[in-house]
């Protein structure tokens, strides 16, 4: 049987050659993300703001009847609505914002307009589907544990790889996952899909492949390091990332199906979140060979980066390691 | 790589079929679960509220409230331990005012005594031995009572607890299955009920403090003075919505009432003469003794029925009411009557609980979750199996089979350790199957590398398998830690991801790593192949 090779053998792509220019690319995404951030800002889910979702299906008719429900919402007169499609066609989310620490508000809210939607639209198979309803207390509560999440994640991930390499790693591995966090926020800035608690478990499934990958290429660096003690930097950096490129595709190709198959098929609750993993699973591939890599040759990464702090004899015995070390095929 | 030593064979077999064997029961269809052998493991993997549909309620008690309730019955022991004293110790002036409880001893000499007398009434608290009140003597004849902060920690430790009592028993009450209620945090009660109906029902039956209080009308009070909210000396303005003769709020007596706590039972039923619901409460022999001395005193006055402090009706007290049995009228249906019977059976709660998040599923959303869920979950699978082998051939085969093998274990440990699937548990799965996959990607690009720089069979598997080893052991723990981080940091079904994904990392690469090259090594014992395709 003859197998599929993605990658053919011996390939040999510059891919460093063009590190300034990714870095000013990368740069200017990051800046576009926050300023996206900024300006547009993200769609908060009931989760981050407060507040209630009521996720409705009507089962009599095909299409929702959206602008009605948000008229008949309006006429309540309990503040504003969004009201969104999400799944088939006849399934709809209604989201309605009450800041500020106020549980009873609303509970008060979420009966009354779910008790509206069961009776004026009983003709329509109105079912309710899924309340959400959170109150700023929690809401803020959730925000911030979020954030911690994220930020000591990144931390505690930057220190482990800083023990089992050097702190050029830690340091590069910290900065790419900070280009995919970003980017991750600006995609929902600009797509406007919900930012709710799924998708910061997202975000943490994302930092935790795209440093499956730079792990991956640090690993054939550190390995080349030692093999090559006079090969250039750049020129080493490029070998360990064509040496890796065949591995790299190919999870990303597998990946991808598995994340296809959810995003296509999945249930509608999950797709904000399968859509977050598909962008980082990109992201992150690329940020490991353009972020990861330009910023170890900046701070200085050598084959000397892994034989600090020896003593004369060490010095001398690991010479003659390397010795025996350089005879193998 | 040859001498895969046999007992290695035999622990990795034994681990593995120990894991199906877990994995099974979760895997039965409904009806076929009866047949399945008893002396098999029976645990199943839950399913989370979002895929079985269901209610999950997080409750928070208002520390300042219980402070307020502490206040309160505070004065009313030292009242009572004034009054019990001999000599009786005179005191006035009695003010709650920042939350402090002070007043004057009326004759300065009886200050020492009144100290003695309250001194006993103060309890230690908490570890370090502090008091729960602190007692102090100002201008010569005040007394403050000042609350600790040991006191009022306890007091609210305490007040929750007893909270989490009342609310499992009103839940128990609904007949729902498998409720989870667990407390939280410092005043926090989390509440799942699985497969529930009607979601707000149960937020009203919870959120019911359901304090019960007999009061007597006071008569003096002009219509006037209750609009404007004064009442007159010794009473107190209620709210009375459903009020007869027109107004908002009635005055009652402040003293003089019972508290309707002592109960035995409470049913809902109907009045013999209107037919309308009503509450038929029993009272225990102490409280029965309560109100029938109550009535007996005042024959022919309105005596008002008050829950939660709101009044529920003020009817004439016609005779003596001596059975140790009343009813409680006051504009019921049949479905308010009964909560309110549920929520006096199970007693009052002793701080008002407030629903401060609430996820409710409902059970058609949730089925269709998981059916979709999981067929997209098959779909993955099966596109990735394919696509494996035929890239990887035989390795591929192996790569498969440990990956089936993964899902089966992940579903045995979560049954094992009676985890919970949610639906981003689902998303998990799937990620953890590629990160299995990614193990056995490198795995196998190593050996096709290490092939084409000339080496031989055997030699090249076996640097494939240690040479990637340590990228996969690196990623994979960076992994474990935003796995743990998302667990503790994140909530509900977030948590259900992490769990799977923490799970799923271990055995991914334990499946990835062991098991794969135990197939390949068996595989070279055997064949001793001359050409490695790859």
């Amino acid at each position: 049987m003859k197998l599929l090779k993605l990658v053919p053998d011996n390939t040999n792509f510059r891919f460093l050659r063009w590190r300034k220019l990714a870095m000013t690319i990368s740069l200017l995404t990051i800046i576009a993300s926050i300023v996206l951030v900024g300006v547009r800002g993200l769609n908060l889910g009931v989760d981050f703001v407060g507040g209630q979702m009521i996720q409705v299906t009507f089962d009599e008719v095909e299409e929702a009847p959206v602008a009605q429900l948000r008229s008949d919402i309006q006429a309540l007169n309990l503040g504003e609505s969004t009201i969104q499609r999400f799944g088939q066609p006849n399934q709809v989310s209604v989201r309605m914002r009450l800041d500020g620490d106020n549980a009873e508000e609303v509970n008060a809210v979420t009966s009354r307009v779910t008790q509206m939607i069961t009776t004026q639209y009983a003709e329509q198979g109105a079912r309710i589907d899924g309340v959400d309803s959170v109150s700023g207390k929690v809401s803020g509560e959730l925000l911030s544990t979020g954030v911690y999440s994220l930020v000591f994640a990144m931390i505690a991930i930057a220190i482990y790889i800083w023990f089992r390499f050097e702190w050029q790693f830690g340091v590069a591995a910290l900065f790419a996952l900070f280009h995919d966090v970003t980017l991750t926020f600006g995609f929902f800035a600009l797509t406007q899909l919900e930012f709710n608690l799924n998708i910061v478990a997202a975000l943490l499934t994302i930092i935790g492949y795209s440093l499956n990958d730079t792990i991956v290429v640090f690993d054939r660096v550190r390995e080349n390091l030692r093999k090559y003690r006079k090969m250039d930097m750049i020129a080493l950096l490029d070998l360990s990332t064509n040496e890796t490129l065949a591995r790299t595709i190919m999870t990303t190709l597998t990946m991808l199906i598995a994340l296809m198959a959810l995003l296509l098929i999945g249930p509608g609750v999950i797709f904000g979140f399968t859509a977050a993993m598909t962008l980082g699973l990109f992201v992150g591939s690329y940020s490991s060979v353009y972020m990861a890599n330009p910023i170890l040759v900046w701070l200085g990464v050598g084959a000397h980066s892994f034989v600090p702090h020896m003593s004369d004899a060490d010095r001398a015995e690991a010479k003659l390691k390397e010795g025996i070390g350089g005879a193998k095929p | 790589m040859l001498d895969f030593p046999r007992w290695k064979t035999i622990s990795i077999s034994l681990i593995l079929a120990l894991g199906v064997l877990l994995a099974i029961p979760s895997l039965l269809p409904a009806g076929a679960a009866q047949y399945y052998p008893s002396f098999l493991p029976q645990a199943q993997v839950n399913l989370g509220l979002d895929l079985q549909g269901g209610s999950h309620i997080l409750l928070e008690g208002d520390p300042v409230d219980v402070a307020a309730q502490r206040l309160q019955n505070m004065e009313e022991t030292v009242r009572g331990a004034m009054r019990a004293a001999t000599p009786r110790i005179g005191i006035g002036d009695i003010s709650r005012e920042g939350g402090r409880l002070s007043f004057l001893v009326r004759d300065v000499s009886q200050v020492d005594a009144a100290r003695e007398a309250i001194l006993p009434l103060t309890t230690g608290a908490g570890l370090t031995g502090q008091r729960d009140w602190d007692i102090e003597v100002r201008d010569t004849s005040r007394i403050v009572l000042t609350p600790t902060e040991a006191g009022l920690t306890e007091a609210l430790d305490q007040a929750m607890e007893t909270a989490t009592e009342v609310v499992r028993k009103r839940i128990d009450e609904l007949g729902t299955r498998e409720p989870t209620i667990i407390r939280q945090g410092d005043n926090r009660i989390v509440v799942q009920v699985p497969g529930l109906d009607d979601p707000e029902a149960l937020k009203e039956l919870l959120g019911q403090t359901a304090e019960l209080e007999f009061k007597l009308v006071d008569l003096n009070a002009s219509p006037e003075d209750i609009a404007a909210g004064r009442a007159p000396v010794g009473s107190e303005i209620v709210p009375y919505p459903t009020n007869p003769a027109g107004g908002t709020a009635i005055a009652v007596r402040r003293l003089g009432g019972i508290r309707g706590d002592k109960l035995t039972n409470a049913q809902q039923s109907f009045d013999q003469q209107t037919n309308e619901p009503v509450v038929s409460i029993t009272f225990d022999r102490e409280g029965g003794a309560r109100f029938a001395r109550l009535t007996q005193e005042n024959v022919n006055k309105p005596f008002a029925m008050i829950l939660d402090g709101e009044v529920l009706s003020a009817p004439n007290i016609n005779e003596p009411i001596l059975g140790g049995t009343a009813q409680i009228s006051g504009s019921f249906t049949t479905e308010t009557a009964n909560q309110l019977a549920i929520a006096l059976r199970s007693g009052a709660l002793p701080i008002e609980l407030k629903v401060v998040e609430e996820r409710s599923v409902g059970p058609d959303l949730g089925a269709e979750s998981i059916q979709l869920g999981l067929l997209a979950g098959a779909v993955g699978t099966i596109a990735v199996l394919a696509f494996m082998i035929l890239t990887y051939g035989r390795f591929g085969v192996y790569a498969n089979i440990a990956l089936v093998l993964n899902i089966l274990l992940i579903l045995g440990v979560m049954a094992l350790m009676n985890a919970t699937l949610t639906l981003p548990g689902i998303a998990g799965f799937v990620l953890t199957i590629g990160a299995a996959v990614d193990a056995n990607v490198l795995i196998n690009e190593r050996i096709r590398e290490e092939r084409k720089n000339g080496r031989r069979i055997i030699q090249a598997i076996e640097v494939g398998y240690t040479e990637a080893s340590r990228a996969i052991f690196d990623a994979n723990i960076t992994n474990v830690i935003a796995a743990v981080l998302l667990f503790l940091f994140g909530s509900g079904p977030v948590r259900g991801f992490a769990v799977v994904l923490m799970i799923g990392i271990v055995t991914s690469v334990w499946t990835a790593v062991y098991v794969t090259r135990m197939f390949v090594a068996i595989w070279l014992k055997r064949e001793r192949p001359r050409e490695l395709v790859i």
